[in-house]
């Protein structure tokens, strides 16, 4: 009885201590990376083809997202504002919900599916094939060459793409409301401008270099912490997206609460 | 230029892989090490260049206690040995040219030219010449671990360290990796070890045996002794009786 009664304590108590060992251990590799900077002749080159990968190639994937939520963003404005905010609001709401929180964190969710997946499975799998292993015996530092590139990637590309988001849902905005609203090019423009500080656009970008250094780190520490073959690589794969998702929306709030 | 094994422990989790295990593997020599699956062998190989920490224990090599070097004195170690891996471990991304030079960028000053060259000579000595463009997916098993090997020896290693390099492969391009294991040691005077339990190659390539079992060396010893050998669970393991090797425990 006393043993069925102690069972969720006891599961909470291991969830906790599991927990805690995972920060460590991700704490830890993130020193080594930074320490692994020193190592310029292994990294340098291997960032930019890294940055196309995290950047370029993501780039389809975030306009698409945000082209529909600029669309929807401004319909759902309209039918909000109807007879009582005057309809240059539209543009107001599109413009600072797409800077401030849309096109961060939508972006930081997909890419988090695209990057940190791509990632973990890339480096589970050298890991479960030993291809870390051979990496080591030929005297070059894993960390440097497998960690900091992609992390740096990441950290120069989440940005741009997070600007090309915004970009392009404001532009969705603008376009589903001159074409479907009863509204002008000028009225979104000055509803766009009307309470906009270049704040906004340093608040996004903080939001986005800050979901990029974990998207890209979380994923390089569930790929190299990977064990087991395929079915490993499979969990932390998993396990990299599902806890990169969850971190995006806590660092949300954290800049939400310290920066706003 | 040796290697010694020490007094080596290693456990996972509450697992005691190795318990105790010493072997040396002299200068120029090839020294085989036999045991079962899960024996410790590979775990033990990895404690050569320092990819695990021994619980206790040491190994040596070239006079430093592997386990005590800094990152830098590792490194420079690792440019002396060369490891095959079970598996070839070939970066998938990288063609075989440049998994076989990927040793040689790091740290030599050769020239792309020089480079190159070397590549397609390690090439030619595993019968890989032509195979520089091709990506490790496109290799069948055979291929890609005497492209390992080619990675392997491009450095011109003072050590091969060999990880099951056998297993798994056809007869003739088994024959063809024991000879080329054996050029190794007669030719360039590499000190080897090599990991296995395929037992005609182990007899082909060995100037002396060590048994793996159960974490501690149970044998060590030259070709003619193993064979002569009243152990039995030496005896079983090399002539695949298990009757034997039940009736010892």
């Amino acid at each position: 009885m006393i043993r069925l009664l102690g069972a969720p304590f006891a599961a909470l108590g291991r969830g906790s201590t599991t927990l805690a060992e995972g920060v460590g251990r991700w704490g830890m590799l993130t020193g080594q990376t930074i320490q692994a900077l020193r190592h310029v002749d292994v990294w340098l080159r291997l960032l930019l083809p890294q940055m196309a990968r995290v950047g370029v190639d993501s780039v389809p994937i975030a306009l698409f997202i945000a082209m529909f939520t600029g669309i929807v963003l401004a319909l759902q404005a309209s039918y909000t504002f109807t007879g009582a905010i005057p309809l240059y609001f539209v543009g107001v709401l599109v413009g600072k919900t797409m800077m401030l929180e849309l096109g961060p964190v939508l972006t930081g969710l997909a890419l988090s599916g695209r990057v940190g997946a791509n990632i973990a499975a890339e480096l589970g799998t050298m890991r479960v094939t030993e291809q870390i292993d051979a990496l080591e015996t030929l005297a070059y530092p894993p960390v440097a060459y497998l960690v900091v590139p992609r992390v740096l990637a990441a950290i120069i590309m989440f940005p741009v793409v997070t600007a090309l988001a915004i970009g392009m849902g404001i532009f969705a905005g603008w376009a589903t409301s001159i074409q479907l609203l009863d509204m002008t090019s000028a009225e979104f423009i000055n509803g766009l401008t009307l309470f906009f500080v270049p704040f906004d656009v340093t608040f996004a970008m903080i939001k986005a270099t800050s979901f990029g250094f974990m998207v890209a780190s979380i994923g390089c520490f569930f790929g190299f912490t990977t064990e087991g073959g395929a079915e490993g690589v499979g969990h932390s794969t998993t396990r990299a997206v599902v806890v990169s998702s969850m971190v995006i929306l806590v660092l949300d709030a954290f800049w939400a609460v310290t920066l706003l | 230029m040796a290697i010694q094994i020490r007094d080596l422990y290693k456990s996972f989790g509450e697992k005691e892989v190795l318990r105790g295990f010493s072997v040396e593997a002299r200068e120029g020599e090839t020294l085989v090490i036999l045991g079962g699956s899960g024996s410790g062998k590979s775990v033990t190989l990895k404690h050569v260049v320092g990819l695990l920490t021994p619980d206790s224990g040491d190994v040596v090599v070239d006079g430093q206690v592997v386990s005590e070097l800094t990152s830098n004195e590792l490194f420079k170690l690792r440019r002396r040995v060369g490891y095959v891996f079970q598996f070839a471990a070939l970066f998938d991304s990288l063609s075989v040219a440049e998994n076989v030079g990927m040793g040689l960028r790091r740290h030599s000053d050769m020239s792309q030219d020089e480079i190159r060259d070397r590549v397609t000579e390690c090439l030619e000595v595993v019968d890989l010449e032509g195979f520089e463009e091709r990506f490790p997916a496109e290799l069948s098993g055979g291929q890609k671990k005497r492209a390992g090997i080619a990675r392997a020896i491009a450095t011109r290693p003072q050590y091969l360290l060999y990880d099951e390099p056998t297993t798994g492969l056809d007869p003739v391009t088994r024959a063809m990796i024991d000879q080329l294991i054996l050029r190794m040691s007669e030719e360039l005077g590499v000190t080897g070890i090599v990991i296995t339990h395929d037992i005609d190659s182990a007899f082909r390539v060995a100037d002396r045996f060590a048994m793996l079992h159960e974490g501690r060396c149970r044998f060590v010893g030259s070709p003619e002794e193993i064979r002569s050998t009243e152990d039995p669970v030496v005896r079983g393991f090399i002539e695949g009786r298990p009757e034997l090797m039940e009736k010892a425990q």
